[in-house]
Protein backbone atom coordinates (compact mmCIF):
# COMPACT_ATOMS: atom_id res chain seq x y z
CA UNK A 1 0.00 0.00 0.00
CA UNK A 2 1.15 3.50 -0.72
CA UNK A 3 2.10 6.05 1.85
CA UNK A 4 -0.51 8.75 2.30
CA UNK A 5 0.83 10.80 5.17
CA UNK A 6 4.41 10.95 6.23
CA UNK A 7 6.00 12.73 9.17
CA UNK A 8 9.67 13.58 8.78
CA UNK A 9 11.49 14.46 12.01
CA UNK A 10 8.55 16.53 13.27
CA UNK A 11 8.85 18.68 16.39
CA UNK A 12 6.17 20.78 18.06
CA UNK A 13 7.35 23.35 20.57
CA UNK A 14 5.53 26.12 22.42
CA UNK A 15 8.24 28.43 23.69
CA UNK A 16 10.61 26.18 25.64
CA UNK A 17 7.92 23.55 26.14
CA UNK A 18 8.41 20.59 23.83
CA UNK A 19 5.21 18.72 22.99
CA UNK A 20 6.29 16.36 20.23
CA UNK A 21 9.87 15.49 19.43
CA UNK A 22 11.53 13.65 16.58
CA UNK A 23 8.40 12.03 15.19
CA UNK A 24 8.99 9.88 12.13
CA UNK A 25 5.97 8.12 10.82
CA UNK A 26 4.35 6.85 7.65
CA UNK A 27 0.63 6.30 7.43
CA UNK A 28 -0.50 4.12 4.57
CA UNK A 29 -3.55 4.74 2.45
CA UNK A 30 -6.44 2.61 3.62
CA UNK A 31 -5.20 2.07 7.13
CA UNK A 32 -7.14 2.69 10.33
CA UNK A 33 -4.68 4.14 12.79
CA UNK A 34 -5.61 4.43 16.44
CA UNK A 35 -3.66 6.89 18.54
CA UNK A 36 -3.52 6.26 22.28
CA UNK A 37 -1.47 7.73 25.06
CA UNK A 38 -1.75 9.46 28.41
CA UNK A 39 -3.16 12.97 28.73
CA UNK A 40 -0.67 15.63 27.74
CA UNK A 41 1.29 13.29 25.50
CA UNK A 42 0.59 15.31 22.40
CA UNK A 43 -2.36 13.36 20.98
CA UNK A 44 -4.31 16.51 20.27
CA UNK A 45 -1.25 18.29 18.94
CA UNK A 46 -0.67 15.37 16.61
CA UNK A 47 -4.22 15.66 15.30
CA UNK A 48 -3.95 19.42 14.94
CA UNK A 49 -0.79 18.89 12.88
CA UNK A 50 -2.63 16.64 10.44
CA UNK A 51 -5.61 19.00 10.40
CA UNK A 52 -3.32 21.87 9.55
CA UNK A 53 -4.49 23.81 12.58
CA UNK A 54 -0.86 24.29 13.47
CA UNK A 55 2.44 23.85 11.69
CA UNK A 56 5.37 21.82 13.08
CA UNK A 57 8.14 23.97 14.51
CA UNK A 58 10.66 21.66 12.84
CA UNK A 59 10.41 18.91 10.26
CA UNK A 60 7.81 18.40 7.58
CA UNK A 61 4.55 16.61 7.01
CA UNK A 62 3.75 15.30 3.55
CA UNK A 63 0.31 14.39 2.26
CA UNK A 64 0.60 12.39 -0.97
CA UNK A 65 4.19 13.55 -1.20
CA UNK A 66 3.43 17.27 -1.08
CA UNK A 67 3.97 19.39 2.03
CA UNK A 68 0.82 19.98 4.04
CA UNK A 69 -0.53 23.54 4.02
CA UNK A 70 -0.79 24.90 7.57
CA UNK A 71 -4.50 25.49 7.09
CA UNK A 72 -7.50 23.17 7.21
CA UNK A 73 -8.74 22.08 3.83
CA UNK A 74 -11.34 19.81 2.24
CA UNK A 75 -8.80 16.99 1.74
CA UNK A 76 -9.02 16.24 5.48
CA UNK A 77 -12.35 15.45 7.12
CA UNK A 78 -12.77 15.67 10.85
CA UNK A 79 -15.17 14.56 13.56
CA UNK A 80 -14.67 16.03 17.02
CA UNK A 81 -16.07 14.75 20.27
CA UNK A 82 -18.55 17.63 20.32
CA UNK A 83 -19.57 20.70 18.29
CA UNK A 84 -18.89 19.01 14.95
CA UNK A 85 -22.30 19.80 13.49
CA UNK A 86 -23.94 23.15 12.92
CA UNK A 87 -26.87 23.71 15.29
CA UNK A 88 -28.68 26.07 12.91
CA UNK A 89 -28.96 23.58 10.04
CA UNK A 90 -31.07 20.46 9.68
CA UNK A 91 -29.33 17.13 9.11
CA UNK A 92 -29.77 17.33 5.35
CA UNK A 93 -28.53 20.92 5.13
CA UNK A 94 -25.62 20.13 7.44
CA UNK A 95 -24.58 17.46 4.95
CA UNK A 96 -25.09 19.60 1.85
CA UNK A 97 -22.99 22.42 3.24
CA UNK A 98 -19.71 20.91 2.05
CA UNK A 99 -20.97 20.67 -1.52
CA UNK A 100 -22.46 24.16 -1.42
CA UNK A 101 -19.17 25.66 -0.31
CA UNK A 102 -17.31 24.05 -3.19
CA UNK A 103 -19.81 24.91 -5.92
CA UNK A 104 -21.06 28.35 -4.84
CA UNK A 105 -18.09 30.39 -3.63
CA UNK A 106 -20.05 33.64 -3.35
CA UNK A 107 -23.50 32.77 -2.04
CA UNK A 108 -22.59 29.48 -0.37
CA UNK A 109 -25.95 28.13 -1.49
CA UNK A 110 -27.17 25.95 -4.33
CA UNK A 111 -30.41 26.29 -6.25
CA UNK A 112 -32.43 24.30 -8.75
CA UNK A 113 -30.94 21.21 -10.32
CA UNK A 114 -27.56 21.56 -8.61
CA UNK A 115 -29.33 21.71 -5.25
CA UNK A 116 -31.41 18.62 -6.02
CA UNK A 117 -28.30 16.70 -7.07
CA UNK A 118 -26.53 17.70 -3.87
CA UNK A 119 -29.58 16.75 -1.84
CA UNK A 120 -29.70 13.31 -3.45
CA UNK A 121 -26.04 12.70 -2.70
CA UNK A 122 -26.43 13.93 0.86
CA UNK A 123 -29.53 11.78 1.38
CA UNK A 124 -27.66 8.72 0.18
CA UNK A 125 -24.84 9.48 2.60
CA UNK A 126 -27.26 10.04 5.49
CA UNK A 127 -28.89 6.70 4.65
CA UNK A 128 -25.47 5.08 4.77
CA UNK A 129 -24.90 6.31 8.33
CA UNK A 130 -28.43 5.38 9.41
CA UNK A 131 -30.00 8.83 9.51
CA UNK A 132 -32.29 8.29 6.52
CA UNK A 133 -35.35 9.03 8.64
CA UNK A 134 -34.02 12.15 10.33
CA UNK A 135 -33.23 14.40 7.37
CA UNK A 136 -35.13 17.39 8.71
CA UNK A 137 -34.15 17.19 12.37
CA UNK A 138 -31.96 19.86 13.91
CA UNK A 139 -28.93 18.68 15.92
CA UNK A 140 -30.58 19.80 19.17
CA UNK A 141 -33.37 17.32 18.47
CA UNK A 142 -30.90 14.45 18.02
CA UNK A 143 -29.18 12.17 20.52
CA UNK A 144 -25.41 12.29 20.91
CA UNK A 145 -24.96 9.20 18.74
CA UNK A 146 -27.10 10.63 15.96
CA UNK A 147 -25.11 13.86 16.04
CA UNK A 148 -21.87 11.92 15.61
CA UNK A 149 -23.40 9.95 12.72
CA UNK A 150 -24.34 13.26 11.14
CA UNK A 151 -20.82 14.62 11.66
CA UNK A 152 -19.40 11.54 9.93
CA UNK A 153 -21.81 11.86 6.99
CA UNK A 154 -21.00 15.55 6.72
CA UNK A 155 -17.29 14.79 6.50
CA UNK A 156 -17.65 11.84 4.12
CA UNK A 157 -19.61 13.64 1.38
CA UNK A 158 -16.42 15.60 0.74
CA UNK A 159 -14.56 12.29 0.09
CA UNK A 160 -11.59 13.36 2.22
CA UNK A 161 -8.19 11.78 1.66
CA UNK A 162 -7.97 11.16 5.36
CA UNK A 163 -10.66 11.16 8.05
CA UNK A 164 -9.60 12.39 11.47
CA UNK A 165 -11.56 11.31 14.51
CA UNK A 166 -10.87 13.13 17.79
CA UNK A 167 -12.31 10.92 20.54
CA UNK A 168 -15.46 10.67 18.44
CA UNK A 169 -17.27 8.20 20.68
CA UNK A 170 -15.97 9.42 24.04
CA UNK A 171 -19.22 11.11 25.06
CA UNK A 172 -21.53 8.24 24.05
CA UNK A 173 -22.90 5.52 26.28
CA UNK A 174 -21.57 1.97 25.79
CA UNK A 175 -24.44 0.52 23.74
CA UNK A 176 -24.42 3.40 21.27
CA UNK A 177 -20.64 3.27 21.16
CA UNK A 178 -20.74 -0.37 20.04
CA UNK A 179 -23.17 0.56 17.26
CA UNK A 180 -20.90 3.38 16.17
CA UNK A 181 -17.92 0.98 16.06
CA UNK A 182 -19.83 -1.23 13.63
CA UNK A 183 -20.80 1.80 11.56
CA UNK A 184 -17.34 3.29 11.30
CA UNK A 185 -15.78 -0.06 10.42
CA UNK A 186 -18.32 -0.65 7.67
CA UNK A 187 -17.86 2.85 6.28
CA UNK A 188 -14.10 2.44 6.44
CA UNK A 189 -14.37 -0.70 4.34
CA UNK A 190 -17.02 0.47 1.87
CA UNK A 191 -15.48 3.84 1.12
CA UNK A 192 -11.83 2.67 1.36
CA UNK A 193 -11.14 5.37 3.92
CA UNK A 194 -7.93 6.24 5.65
CA UNK A 195 -8.76 6.99 9.27
CA UNK A 196 -6.68 8.45 12.07
CA UNK A 197 -8.50 8.18 15.38
CA UNK A 198 -7.42 9.60 18.72
CA UNK A 199 -9.00 7.74 21.61
CA UNK A 200 -8.72 7.27 25.35
CA UNK A 201 -10.26 3.84 25.11
CA UNK A 202 -7.53 1.23 24.64
CA UNK A 203 -10.06 -1.48 23.83
CA UNK A 204 -11.61 0.67 21.12
CA UNK A 205 -8.15 1.42 19.72
CA UNK A 206 -7.37 -2.28 19.34
CA UNK A 207 -10.77 -3.46 18.07
CA UNK A 208 -11.07 -0.84 15.37
CA UNK A 209 -7.55 -0.08 14.27
CA UNK A 210 -5.29 -1.83 11.81
CA UNK A 211 -2.45 -0.17 13.61
CA UNK A 212 -2.13 1.29 17.07
CA UNK A 213 0.27 4.11 17.84
CA UNK A 214 1.03 4.94 21.45
CA UNK A 215 2.33 8.46 21.98
CA UNK A 216 4.33 9.11 25.12
CA UNK A 217 7.53 10.66 26.36
CA UNK A 218 10.54 8.43 25.94
CA UNK A 219 12.58 10.27 28.50
CA UNK A 220 11.58 12.15 31.59
CA UNK A 221 13.55 14.83 33.37
CA UNK A 222 12.03 15.26 36.86
CA UNK A 223 13.50 18.78 37.16
CA UNK A 224 12.23 19.99 33.80
CA UNK A 225 9.41 17.72 32.69
CA UNK A 226 8.47 20.07 29.87
CA UNK A 227 11.84 19.75 28.14
CA UNK A 228 11.15 16.33 26.67
CA UNK A 229 8.40 15.83 24.15
CA UNK A 230 6.35 12.82 23.22
CA UNK A 231 6.86 10.57 20.25
CA UNK A 232 5.50 7.25 19.03
CA UNK A 233 6.76 4.82 21.66
CA UNK A 234 4.81 1.81 20.42
CA UNK A 235 3.78 1.15 16.84
CA UNK A 236 1.71 -2.01 16.73
CA UNK A 237 0.52 -3.34 13.38
CA UNK A 238 -2.60 -5.44 13.95
CA UNK A 239 -4.01 -6.72 10.67
CA UNK A 240 -4.66 -5.45 7.21
CA UNK A 241 -8.02 -4.38 5.93
CA UNK A 242 -8.79 -7.54 3.96
CA UNK A 243 -8.81 -9.78 6.99
CA UNK A 244 -12.40 -10.06 8.06
CA UNK A 245 -11.88 -11.65 11.43
CA UNK A 246 -8.45 -11.58 13.01
CA UNK A 247 -8.06 -15.15 14.24
CA UNK A 248 -4.74 -14.99 16.01
CA UNK A 249 -5.29 -12.15 18.42
CA UNK A 250 -8.43 -12.98 20.35
CA UNK A 251 -6.76 -11.58 23.41
CA UNK A 252 -6.98 -8.03 22.11
CA UNK A 253 -9.97 -8.18 19.81
CA UNK A 254 -12.71 -8.07 22.34
CA UNK A 255 -15.77 -7.88 20.22
CA UNK A 256 -15.31 -10.09 17.21
CA UNK A 257 -18.93 -10.64 16.34
CA UNK A 258 -20.18 -7.15 16.76
CA UNK A 259 -17.38 -5.46 14.93
CA UNK A 260 -16.78 -7.66 11.94
CA UNK B 1 -42.65 23.44 50.36
CA UNK B 2 -39.63 25.62 49.64
CA UNK B 3 -40.30 28.79 47.65
CA UNK B 4 -37.66 27.85 45.05
CA UNK B 5 -39.82 24.84 44.13
CA UNK B 6 -43.16 26.60 43.91
CA UNK B 7 -44.16 26.63 40.27
CA UNK B 8 -46.98 28.99 39.31
CA UNK B 9 -49.61 27.85 36.85
CA UNK B 10 -50.33 29.92 33.75
CA UNK B 11 -53.63 31.35 34.94
CA UNK B 12 -52.23 32.16 38.36
CA UNK B 13 -49.22 33.76 36.76
CA UNK B 14 -51.39 36.28 34.88
CA UNK B 15 -53.30 37.00 38.06
CA UNK B 16 -50.15 37.43 40.16
CA UNK B 17 -48.51 39.59 37.49
CA UNK B 18 -51.54 41.89 37.28
CA UNK B 19 -51.79 42.23 41.05
CA UNK B 20 -49.06 44.84 41.72
CA UNK B 21 -50.06 46.86 38.65
CA UNK B 22 -53.70 47.03 39.74
CA UNK B 23 -52.59 47.81 43.28
CA UNK B 24 -50.48 50.75 42.08
CA UNK B 25 -53.38 52.07 39.99
CA UNK B 26 -55.75 51.85 42.95
CA UNK B 27 -53.29 53.63 45.24
CA UNK B 28 -52.86 56.36 42.63
CA UNK B 29 -56.61 56.87 42.26
CA UNK B 30 -57.17 56.94 46.04
CA UNK B 31 -54.39 59.49 46.56
CA UNK B 32 -55.52 61.58 43.56
CA UNK B 33 -59.12 61.53 44.73
CA UNK B 34 -58.11 62.64 48.23
CA UNK B 35 -56.06 65.53 46.79
CA UNK B 36 -58.99 66.54 44.60
CA UNK B 37 -61.29 66.44 47.62
CA UNK B 38 -59.09 69.14 49.17
CA UNK B 39 -58.38 71.09 45.98
CA UNK B 40 -60.68 70.37 42.99
CA UNK B 41 -58.25 72.07 40.54
CA UNK B 42 -55.21 70.01 41.58
CA UNK B 43 -52.87 69.47 38.59
CA UNK B 44 -50.19 67.24 40.12
CA UNK B 45 -52.20 64.02 40.32
CA UNK B 46 -54.98 64.28 37.69
CA UNK B 47 -57.94 61.92 37.84
CA UNK B 48 -58.45 59.39 35.00
CA UNK B 49 -61.37 61.45 33.69
CA UNK B 50 -59.23 64.55 33.23
CA UNK B 51 -56.51 62.49 31.53
CA UNK B 52 -59.05 60.97 29.11
CA UNK B 53 -60.40 64.43 28.29
CA UNK B 54 -56.99 66.00 27.57
CA UNK B 55 -55.83 62.98 25.61
CA UNK B 56 -59.04 62.89 23.54
CA UNK B 57 -58.27 66.44 22.45
CA UNK B 58 -54.78 65.37 21.31
CA UNK B 59 -55.90 62.10 19.71
CA UNK B 60 -59.06 63.13 17.84
CA UNK B 61 -58.99 66.93 17.38
CA UNK B 62 -56.65 68.38 14.74
CA UNK B 63 -54.24 71.01 16.00
CA UNK B 64 -55.40 74.51 15.00
CA UNK B 65 -51.93 75.61 13.92
CA UNK B 66 -50.69 72.58 11.95
CA UNK B 67 -53.94 70.75 11.20
CA UNK B 68 -52.37 67.50 12.51
CA UNK B 69 -53.64 65.09 15.09
CA UNK B 70 -50.94 65.90 17.65
CA UNK B 71 -50.77 62.54 19.42
CA UNK B 72 -50.42 60.54 16.23
CA UNK B 73 -47.95 63.00 14.69
CA UNK B 74 -45.81 62.71 17.84
CA UNK B 75 -45.98 58.92 17.81
CA UNK B 76 -45.15 58.69 14.13
CA UNK B 77 -42.19 61.08 14.37
CA UNK B 78 -40.74 59.29 17.40
CA UNK B 79 -41.20 55.81 15.99
CA UNK B 80 -39.64 56.90 12.72
CA UNK B 81 -36.52 58.23 14.48
CA UNK B 82 -36.34 55.17 16.69
CA UNK B 83 -36.85 52.79 13.76
CA UNK B 84 -34.22 54.41 11.55
CA UNK B 85 -31.75 54.58 14.45
CA UNK B 86 -32.34 50.98 15.47
CA UNK B 87 -32.25 49.81 11.85
CA UNK B 88 -28.92 51.48 11.10
CA UNK B 89 -27.47 50.20 14.38
CA UNK B 90 -28.63 46.66 13.63
CA UNK B 91 -27.11 46.71 10.16
CA UNK B 92 -23.84 48.01 11.59
CA UNK B 93 -23.93 45.41 14.36
CA UNK B 94 -24.34 42.53 11.96
CA UNK B 95 -21.74 43.72 9.45
CA UNK B 96 -19.07 45.10 11.76
CA UNK B 97 -19.77 42.60 14.54
CA UNK B 98 -19.47 39.66 12.19
CA UNK B 99 -16.19 40.88 10.70
CA UNK B 100 -14.78 41.66 14.17
CA UNK B 101 -15.82 38.29 15.52
CA UNK B 102 -14.67 36.06 12.68
CA UNK B 103 -11.57 37.79 11.28
CA UNK B 104 -8.71 38.21 13.80
CA UNK B 105 -6.92 40.93 11.76
CA UNK B 106 -10.09 43.05 11.62
CA UNK B 107 -10.59 42.52 15.35
CA UNK B 108 -7.02 43.62 16.04
CA UNK B 109 -7.44 46.73 13.89
CA UNK B 110 -10.90 47.99 14.81
CA UNK B 111 -11.59 46.35 18.18
CA UNK B 112 -9.98 49.13 20.27
CA UNK B 113 -11.77 51.84 18.24
CA UNK B 114 -15.19 50.27 18.81
CA UNK B 115 -14.41 49.84 22.51
CA UNK B 116 -13.30 53.47 22.71
CA UNK B 117 -16.50 54.76 21.11
CA UNK B 118 -18.58 52.48 23.29
CA UNK B 119 -17.29 53.95 26.56
CA UNK B 120 -18.03 57.59 25.60
CA UNK B 121 -21.35 58.71 27.18
CA UNK B 122 -23.40 59.46 24.04
CA UNK B 123 -25.21 62.42 25.61
CA UNK B 124 -21.81 64.13 25.93
CA UNK B 125 -21.61 63.98 22.15
CA UNK B 126 -25.02 65.58 21.63
CA UNK B 127 -23.65 69.15 21.43
CA UNK B 128 -21.12 68.02 18.84
CA UNK B 129 -23.90 66.38 16.83
CA UNK B 130 -26.07 69.49 16.98
CA UNK B 131 -23.12 71.67 15.91
CA UNK B 132 -22.05 69.34 13.13
CA UNK B 133 -25.40 68.08 11.86
CA UNK B 134 -27.80 70.85 12.78
CA UNK B 135 -30.95 70.47 14.82
CA UNK B 136 -32.81 68.28 12.32
CA UNK B 137 -33.61 64.60 12.17
CA UNK B 138 -30.04 63.56 11.32
CA UNK B 139 -28.64 64.62 14.67
CA UNK B 140 -31.33 62.76 16.61
CA UNK B 141 -30.97 59.54 14.63
CA UNK B 142 -27.19 59.80 14.89
CA UNK B 143 -27.41 60.12 18.65
CA UNK B 144 -29.43 56.90 18.84
CA UNK B 145 -26.96 55.12 16.54
CA UNK B 146 -23.91 56.31 18.47
CA UNK B 147 -25.63 55.35 21.69
CA UNK B 148 -26.60 51.79 20.89
CA UNK B 149 -24.55 50.59 17.90
CA UNK B 150 -21.19 50.09 19.70
CA UNK B 151 -22.78 47.98 22.41
CA UNK B 152 -24.62 45.87 19.83
CA UNK B 153 -21.47 45.49 17.72
CA UNK B 154 -19.45 44.32 20.71
CA UNK B 155 -22.19 41.92 21.74
CA UNK B 156 -22.40 40.31 18.29
CA UNK B 157 -18.61 40.22 17.93
CA UNK B 158 -18.21 38.53 21.30
CA UNK B 159 -20.96 36.05 20.52
CA UNK B 160 -19.46 35.13 17.15
CA UNK B 161 -15.94 34.91 18.58
CA UNK B 162 -17.26 32.51 21.22
CA UNK B 163 -18.58 30.01 18.66
CA UNK B 164 -16.85 26.67 19.29
CA UNK B 165 -13.50 26.54 17.49
CA UNK B 166 -14.48 23.05 16.33
CA UNK B 167 -17.26 24.49 14.19
CA UNK B 168 -14.96 26.88 12.39
CA UNK B 169 -12.42 24.09 11.78
CA UNK B 170 -15.14 21.75 10.61
CA UNK B 171 -16.45 24.34 8.14
CA UNK B 172 -12.96 24.72 6.72
CA UNK B 173 -12.56 20.97 6.28
CA UNK B 174 -15.81 21.17 4.31
CA UNK B 175 -14.08 23.62 2.00
CA UNK B 176 -15.48 26.90 3.35
CA UNK B 177 -13.59 30.14 2.69
CA UNK B 178 -13.48 33.01 5.22
CA UNK B 179 -16.49 34.55 3.47
CA UNK B 180 -18.42 31.30 3.54
CA UNK B 181 -17.59 30.78 7.23
CA UNK B 182 -19.00 34.24 7.84
CA UNK B 183 -22.25 33.88 5.90
CA UNK B 184 -23.01 30.18 6.39
CA UNK B 185 -21.71 29.50 9.90
CA UNK B 186 -21.35 32.74 11.86
CA UNK B 187 -24.16 34.90 10.43
CA UNK B 188 -27.07 32.45 10.96
CA UNK B 189 -25.91 31.71 14.48
CA UNK B 190 -25.56 35.43 15.23
CA UNK B 191 -29.13 36.22 14.12
CA UNK B 192 -30.96 35.10 17.30
CA UNK B 193 -28.37 36.99 19.32
CA UNK B 194 -28.96 40.04 17.12
CA UNK B 195 -32.66 40.05 17.94
CA UNK B 196 -31.72 39.70 21.60
CA UNK B 197 -29.33 42.64 21.26
CA UNK B 198 -32.08 44.70 19.61
CA UNK B 199 -34.41 43.96 22.51
CA UNK B 200 -31.78 45.07 25.00
CA UNK B 201 -30.88 48.14 22.93
CA UNK B 202 -34.48 49.34 22.83
CA UNK B 203 -34.24 50.71 26.38
CA UNK B 204 -31.19 52.94 25.74
CA UNK B 205 -32.57 53.85 22.30
CA UNK B 206 -35.69 55.33 23.92
CA UNK B 207 -33.53 57.23 26.41
CA UNK B 208 -31.49 58.84 23.63
CA UNK B 209 -34.60 59.53 21.56
CA UNK B 210 -36.40 61.31 24.39
CA UNK B 211 -33.23 63.26 25.30
CA UNK B 212 -32.71 64.44 21.75
CA UNK B 213 -36.37 65.39 21.37
CA UNK B 214 -36.41 67.18 24.71
CA UNK B 215 -33.51 69.43 23.70
CA UNK B 216 -34.35 70.37 20.12
CA UNK B 217 -37.44 69.30 18.25
CA UNK B 218 -40.88 70.45 17.15
CA UNK B 219 -42.69 67.12 17.19
CA UNK B 220 -42.29 63.82 19.01
CA UNK B 221 -43.36 62.06 22.19
CA UNK B 222 -40.38 63.37 24.17
CA UNK B 223 -40.86 66.87 22.80
CA UNK B 224 -44.52 66.92 23.87
CA UNK B 225 -43.75 65.70 27.39
CA UNK B 226 -41.15 68.38 27.94
CA UNK B 227 -43.36 71.03 26.30
CA UNK B 228 -46.45 70.48 28.44
CA UNK B 229 -44.25 70.28 31.57
CA UNK B 230 -44.25 74.10 31.46
CA UNK B 231 -48.00 74.06 32.13
CA UNK B 232 -47.72 71.35 34.77
CA UNK B 233 -49.91 69.20 32.51
CA UNK B 234 -49.58 65.91 34.31
CA UNK B 235 -52.85 64.88 32.59
CA UNK B 236 -50.86 64.71 29.30
CA UNK B 237 -47.47 63.62 30.63
CA UNK B 238 -48.74 60.51 32.44
CA UNK B 239 -50.69 59.06 29.45
CA UNK B 240 -47.72 59.82 27.16
CA UNK B 241 -45.36 57.95 29.48
CA UNK B 242 -47.81 55.04 29.64
CA UNK B 243 -48.04 55.08 25.82
CA UNK B 244 -44.23 54.95 25.52
CA UNK B 245 -44.22 51.99 27.90
CA UNK B 246 -46.86 50.20 25.82
CA UNK B 247 -44.94 50.83 22.57
CA UNK B 248 -41.72 49.53 24.15
CA UNK B 249 -43.42 46.40 25.47
CA UNK B 250 -45.07 45.68 22.11
CA UNK B 251 -41.69 45.96 20.35
CA UNK B 252 -39.99 43.77 22.93
CA UNK B 253 -42.65 41.06 22.66
CA UNK B 254 -42.54 41.27 18.86
CA UNK B 255 -38.77 40.70 18.77
CA UNK B 256 -39.03 37.80 21.20
CA UNK B 257 -41.82 36.28 19.09
CA UNK B 258 -39.87 36.78 15.84
CA UNK B 259 -36.80 35.12 17.33
CA UNK B 260 -38.77 32.04 18.37
CA UNK B 261 -40.57 31.93 15.03
CA UNK B 262 -37.55 32.46 12.77
CA UNK B 263 -34.89 30.57 14.71
CA UNK B 264 -36.58 27.64 16.43
CA UNK B 265 -33.24 25.80 16.62
CA UNK B 266 -31.91 28.47 18.99
CA UNK B 267 -34.68 28.10 21.53
CA UNK B 268 -33.89 24.78 23.12
CA UNK B 269 -36.18 22.58 21.06
CA UNK B 270 -34.67 19.51 22.61
CA UNK B 271 -35.13 15.90 21.60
Amino acid sequence: MSTLLSFRDVWVEYGDRIIIEKLNLDIEAGSFVSIVGPSGAGKSSFLRLILGQEAPSRGSILLDGTPLAPECGPDRGVVFQRYSVFPHLSALRNTILGMECAQAPLSGRLFGAARRAAQDEATAMLNAVGLGHSLDLYPAQMSGGMQQRLAIAQALVKRPRVLLLDEPFGALDPGIRADMHVLIRNLWREYSLTIVMVTHDIREAFTLGTRVLALDKRRHDPHAPHRFGATAVYDIPLRNRDETAPANNDDITVDVIRNN
Amino acid sequence: MRWVNRQVRRGDRLLLGALPIVLLAVIYIVVAASRHAVNPSDKILPLPGTMAQSMAALIFVPDQLTGQLVFWADTLASLQRLGIGLGISTLMAIMVGLALGVLPPVRATFGPLVTGIAVIPPIALLPILFIALGLGETAKVTLIVIGIAPVMIRDIAAHVAALPREQIIKAQTLGASSWQVMIRVALPQAMPRLLQAMRLALGPAWVFLISAEAIASDVGLGYRIFLVRRYLSMDVILPYVAWIAILAIVMDVTFAFLSRKLFPWAHGESH
